[in-house]
């Protein structure tokens, strides 16, 4: 950059940004008037949490429309993208964020942190969220998945009464720092070997380089270390290892946040970074992303089952629909940077979408069952007996994220798998299936306990208040909805057809 | 099998037959719970509307299309292709009329065994799900539709098999599902492979519709082959074939007696009708081509069935064997690529379904009255219950296949049929009919005859009920073992045009029996074809 004397900013679409602003504007708001005002009434704190990111939603969705009458657009300098995959992330990070905000007032009423403080700091994951979703340059997106991970780490380790949340706290702050460098490190590689750090202007230096035969090191190191980053973030295997402990130890709202908008940021992240920057080097990232896959998908499963913990089982379990994901990556691995890569970019976004829902729908439950803190697969015995209807809930989303017909789980492995097997890689698909399978086991067993399994005799009456009753009814009934009527999200999934 | 033939209705008939019982299903689970007697009063009234819908559907079935008829369409999820497309044939015709049939049955027929009646809301909740995921199964035209019932079929008999099953439900249920989910995984892939793969190769278009799929796709030989054994090992496991047919005896074993009922009635024949519906039709070449693996599957799988039903010291059990050997029986007759040998095998679907129906009933009964299902301690009953006793001689003879009841007609119409294209195979299987008297016959004098003991003296007469549950069952068995016909001509149109299409697309030549002139001159004849 030449010195300037006067610093002239990039012309901002403000609009374009309104549902991060709204968000960031949401989390100023209950921190400062949360602090001066006396304790709000019960609800009150997540009801304004909800609000705000309906406004986001509604906001996104005039941006939505905008998109179809003037195409894509990069904003603030060009390092923000506005496409429709970024606004279908965005909906999904909303959805999911409203949903964590309902569960969360039952998980903290009565404790120290009943206070301001956790919604604001899910507003917050959530603005970096949408950030990671849209970036559209490596420095902003860096940005953004800092956002995510302090306000994370300081979420999880929110449980001041439990140590294993400090715990939890602690090893997803140094194990994600760790991962923040190898990915810092692989953007100051990308940047030497391109000398951009621009996603679009990266394609076309890319693009030139190819034909002049560039500082290609510079960039393979650049990409590995960058999918190395990427990896931890959506808890990949062999990335994984932080997630059981993390997920376990975190309180179940944070870890229903970590489990949904985590992953659709960096999964964003990630589609973004190899399909609209490196699409030239889809034939050395496509193996890698497939080699990530099977181990996700079959590790994941694997010890899923072998889990004694419900939260722990879902941890494993979210590394397996990672998995999943990454087959839909890998698929759009062979057409990336052309117009035919988008039906897989589709899948993806839509597996993302209806993911994040239902897996907090189902964190949502483990946390009004086991209020006591007790998430041992033996706390789920009887379920069905002491509450049927959050027994039939929670068998809704575990047969959704088994992947049964007629809920929103079977659309999302469907249209993976399609992407998968239109792309030629078969086995890869055969395997996703196989692994479907031993994650059904694990599955069952929660079911097994909950229906098959007599209730302990000083079992606590499980009471569902009413946000997260609210939180989990709609959650299933989206899951039921989509499943047996999956073809608007599938319209709407459809408008993604171009990025930025 | 021409597209062209359909009947559209005004009334969605087909449909029908799914919505109730679902609708049923969901009428059960709003209603309260303190008067359970209402969930089996509501269940009774939506299966008996399916079954009048399917009685209806056969009163008014074209004999003399081979086409299918009462289709309906409609487009479900355009972009991905899929439609909502229905309808029957001589090929489903009866399979649905069997689960139209046979689930009043099994509703009315036999309650859970619970001592909370409150408990019972959900069985017949499940039970009218299963009901519409087999009907939809029989009644799809569309890939993806078929794999969606095929698939949902798992849950409701999960639960069914969990939370009403015997001692060893837990296990039984999970084995049962997760087999079944493996054998579904290679046919989802197998689905969207064929799809995809059609589209390049003379469809032009994405589509999951089977009779465009059928009719337009052109695979190449090795392609066609991969695809098709995707579906044949999800249809394997579902018939079951030998060797993986493990789940089956869990199964059955340890489900309530109307699970077992409904598994054997009509689930699996799922597998068997899968693999007529498609593999022989969506896959001709890769059928014909692997016809000999599976007669050699379907024979061991009659002679196994037919020796470890002997074995056993479980009533239930020993019929859930039989079911190994009759289906073994009905595989054979389908890979024998003759018309008179898929009739046979499509009218066994059947048959088995009433006779296997009918014994686990009974033995269901006699579990009722005794609280046990060991052979051992069974003794006598014949004295104590005739009439008991004859109808379960009566079902037992028609399972057997004796001359003048439902199961010697499908039987013989396979052995003879498939003596002219699997001589060797007929020849072995042959002797799985011997076998299966040996084991029937062999239990019922350990369970029937002699003096009742002490316990078995107080063994109860058929009840009222309980013979109007039997009599549909022992009427069928009569009717159609002296009067096939009203069934044979029905199914021999569809079947004939099966095998058409397989001689189009394949080298096979259907062979012709000459007039039964000389024994040897029939056999030459069989095999110049």
């Amino acid at each position: 950059m030449v010195a300037q004397d006067t610093f002239i900013g990039p012309s901002v679409d403000w609009f374009a940004l309104s549902p991060h602003l709204v968000l960031v504007a949401g989390a100023l708001f209950l921190m400062v008037v949360g602090a001066l005002t006396p304790a709000w009434p019960r609800n009150l704190m997540s009801l304004t949490t909800v609000g705000f990111t309906v406004a986001a939603a509604v906001l996104s969705v005039f941006i939505w429309n905008d998109i179809g009458a003037e195409g894509p657009s990069a904003i603030v300098g060009g390092v923000l993208a506005v496409d429709r995959l970024s606004l279908f992330l965005t909906f999904a990070v909303l959805a999911a964020t409203a949903l964590v905000a309902l569960m969360s007032d039952a998980e903290l009423r009565g404790t120290d942190n009943d206070g301001p403080e956790i919604y604001s700091l899910l507003l917050v994951a959530a603005t970096g969220a949408l950030v990671m979703v849209g970036a559209n340059e490596l420095i902003v997106m860096f940005l953004g998945l800092e956002t995510v991970s302090l306000a994370l780490y300081v979420l999880a380790a929110s449980d001041r009464r439990r140590s294993a949340s400090q715990e939890s706290g602690m090893k997803y702050f140094i194990l994600g720092g760790l991962a923040s460098a190898f990915f810092l490190y692989g953007i100051a590689l990308l940047y030497g070997g391109t000398r951009t750090t621009s996603l679009t202007e990266m394609v076309t230096r890319l693009q030139s380089q190819v034909n002049i035969g560039g500082n290609d090191a510079l960039v393979l190191a650049g990409l590995a270390l960058m999918l190395i980053g990427f990896a931890f973030k959506v808890s990949a295997v062999p990335f994984h290892v932080w997630s059981p402990d993390v997920y376990q130890g975190a309180p179940s709202n944070i870890t229903a946040f970590m489990a949904s908008v985590g992953k659709v940021a960096a999964f964003g992240a990630m589609l973004r970074v190899l399909t609209s920057a490196l699409p030239f080097y889809r034939d050395d990232w496509r193996p890698i992303i497939w080699v990530l896959a099977v181990l996700s998908l079959v590790i994941g499963s694997l010890l899923a089952v072998v889990q004694t913990d419900v939260k722990r089982m879902l941890a494993f379990s979210s590394v397996s629909h990672a998995g999943f994901i990454l087959v839909g990556l890998e698929a759009a691995g062979l057409s990336a940077g052309e117009s035919a890569m988008f039906s897989s970019v589709q899948s993806v976004a839509v597996y993302l979408g209806l993911y994040s829902v239902l897996v907090v729908g189902s964190f949502a439950v483990i946390s009004v069952a086991s209020r006591g803190g007790d998430t041992t697969l033996d706390g789920f015995n009887g379920l069905s007996s002491r509450r049927p209807t959050l027994a039939l809930a929670l068998t809704v989303f575990l047969l959704a994220q088994a992947g049964v017909p007629f809920t929103s789980g079977f659309v999302a492995k469907w249209g993976v798998i399609q992407s998968a097997v239109d792309a030629g890689s078969y086995w890869l698909a055969i395997i996703a299936m196989l692994a479907a399978v031993i994650a059904a086991f694990l599955y069952l067993r929660i079911m097994v306990s909950m229906w098959l399994r007599p209730a302990d005799d000083n079992a606590e009456a499980v009471n569902v208040p009413g946000l997260s009753g609210i939180a989990i009814a709609g959650a299933a009934g989206f899951t039921l909805a989509i499943g047996i009527y999956p073809q608007w999200v599938l319209s709407v999934a459809e408008g993604i057809l171009s990025l930025s | 099998m021409v597209a062209a033939t359909s009947t559209e209705v005004a009334f969605p008939l087909l449909s029908m037959m799914i919505v109730v019982p679902v609708v049923g299903a969901l009428l059960i689970a709003v209603l309260s719970n303190r008067r359970p007697e209402y969930s089996k009063l509501v269940a009774l009234l939506a299966s008996v509307g399916t079954g009048a819908l399917s009685v209806w559907t056969f009163a008014n079935f074209d004999s003399h299309s081979s086409g299918f008829q009462f289709t309906s369409q409609h487009p479900w999820i355009e972009s991905w292709g899929i439609s909502w497309h229905l309808g029957v044939d001589g090929i489903s015709l009866f399979l649905v009329l069997l689960t139209g049939v046979l689930f009043p049955l099994a509703i009315v027929g036999i309650d859970p065994h619970n001592d909370d009646p409150r408990r019972d809301k959900p069985y017949f909740a499940w039970l009218l799900l299963l009901e519409a995921g087999v009907m939809g199964s029989f009644l799809s035209l569309d890939l993806f539709l078929f794999f969606v019932f095929f698939e949902i079929v798992l849950v409701p008999m999960y639960f069914l098999i969990g939370g009403w099953g015997y001692e060893g439900r837990e296990y039984a249920a999970t084995k049962f599902f997760l087999y079944t989910m493996a054998g579904s995984a290679f046919m989802l892939v197998s689905i969207l492979a064929t799809v995809f793969i059609a589209r390049d190769n003379g469809v032009g278009k994405i589509t999951f519709d089977l009779i465009e799929l059928a009719e337009g796709a052109n695979f190449a030989a090795s392609t066609g082959r991969w695809l098709f054994f995707g579906f044949a090992i999800a249809f394997a496991v579902k018939v079951p074939i030998f060797p993986l047919h493990t789940w089956l005896p869990d199964a059955h074993t340890q489900a309530p007696t109307a699970g077992s009922v409904v598994l054997a009635g009509v689930m699996l024949k799922l597998g068997t009708y899968g693999l007529l519906r498609f593999g022989l039709y969506l896959f001709p070449e890769a059928s014909y081509w692997s016809r000999s693996l599976w007669l050699t599957l379907a024979v061991i799988g009659i002679i196994y069935g037919a020796i470890a039903a002997t074995m056993q010291k479980d009533l239930k059990r020993l019929v859930a064997y039989s079911s190994v050997a009759h289906l073994g029986f009905i595989v054979l007759g389908t890979f024998a690529f003759t018309s008179q040998a898929v009739t046979g095998s499509v009218m066994q679907m059947v048959n088995h379904g009433v006779s296997t129906g009918a014994l686990f009933l009974m033995v269901g009964m006699i579990y009722e009255r005794r609280h046990t299902r060991q052979i051992s301690e069974l003794k006598g009953l014949q004295h104590v219950a005739p009439i008991f006793a004859a109808a379960f001689t009566v079902v037992m003879l028609s399972s057997i296949g004796v001359p003048g009841l439902n199961g010697f007609v499908g039987e013989y119409l396979i052995l003879i049929g498939a003596f002219l294209t699997a001589r060797w195979w007929v020849v072995v299987a042959a002797t799985g009919v011997i076998l299966a008297a040996l084991y029937l016959l062999w239990a019922y004098q350990r369970v029937f005859h002699g003096e009742p003991d002490e316990e078995n003296s107080t063994f109860a007469e058929l009840r009222v009920k309980e013979a109007l549950v039997l009599l549909p069952f022992i009427a069928v068995i009569f009717f159609t073992g002296v009067y096939p016909k009203p069934m044979l001509e029905r199914i021999e149109p569809a079947v004939n045009a099966l095998i058409g299409h397989v001689e189009e697309r394949t080298d096979f030549v259907e062979p012709q029996p000459a007039a039964p002139v000389v024994d040897d001159e029939v056999h030459s004849h069989g095999e110049e074809g």
